[in-house]
């Protein structure tokens, strides 16, 4: 699909690369410093997770057309050990890395739209999307 | 890279230019401890006007320096923190609470010396 980029993550130099294609997308489609500095940020922070705890995976940015309205999505996927309580991880203050990571409440919070699907032994899905105003 | 440590007086002086990644960020930890144990500075100056995000790496590594800077005797004072920035650190949960911060290098350098009673 010409509308999607993705940067596989199996290093922390990935994690630039994944936040640099985050940032260029976003200004092709208009957003704004702050709107920019906010997927820069959630991209980097999906991306830390991913190397941080499932070792490998990748990020997939897209823009996406709905109706009027242009946006670009965030897709994070691994195939790592998964997430046992959802509900918990989305609590803030939650980590198990000791301080590294804001966590998934920041993503959350710095994105208009934020779904999360995954279960133990089969790795995580995050697709975040922001909007263009 | 390495981000150059300038010494000024008692002070260090320190302007990030680029985007930080992982290992970069960590190095000038070690430099900047470094620094301060070579030249006594009782002072330092970062300067970030250029970064234009901040994760929550950055973000730990930062805090991180500035508490060690402060066991070794040593205030920091953060300036140039652009609009986006502090918008998307406090969305991200950040506060960066007891860090000494200024809105520019000038104000910086003063807000310093007052710290360190001049």
């Amino acid at each position: 699909m010409g509308n999607q980029s993705c940067v596989k993550i199996l290093n922390e130099w990935d994690i630039v690369a994944a936040r640099q294609l985050g940032r260029n997308v976003a200004k092709e489609l208009g957003f704004g410093t702050v709107d920019q500095a906010r997927i820069t940020t959630a991209i980097s922070e999906l991306a830390r997770n991913i190397y941080l705890y499932a070792g490998q995976g990748q990020i997939c940015i897209e823009k996406i057309y709905d109706g009027g309205k242009a946006g670009l999505k965030i897709i994070a996927a691994d195939n790592g050990p998964g997430i046992n309580d959802i509900r918990q991880v989305m609590e803030d203050g939650f980590s198990t890395s000791g301080g590294l990571g804001a966590g998934l409440p920041g993503v959350k919070r710095l994105m208009d739209e934020f779904d999360i699907d995954s279960s133990p032994g089969s790795g995580t899905d995050i697709i975040a999307t922001k909007w263009l105003r | 890279m390495r981000i150059p440590i300038l010494k000024l007086h008692d002070c260090l002086l320190v302007s990030i230019q680029w985007e930080l990644d992982d290992q970069t960020a960590l190095q000038f930890q070690e430099d900047l401890l470094h620094k301060i144990h070579e030249t006594s500075a009782n002072g330092v100056v970062i300067d970030i006007t250029s970064i234009d995000f901040i994760d929550s790496f950055i973000a730990k590594v930062l805090g991180d320096v500035i508490s060690m800077s402060k066991l070794m005797g040593a205030k920091v004072v953060i300036t140039g923190i652009q609009p986006a920035v502090a918008i998307t650190l406090i969305e991200l949960g950040i506060g960066l609470e007891d860090v000494l911060t200024a809105l520019d290098l000038e104000k910086g350098l003063e807000k310093l010396q007052q710290e360190l009673g001049d």
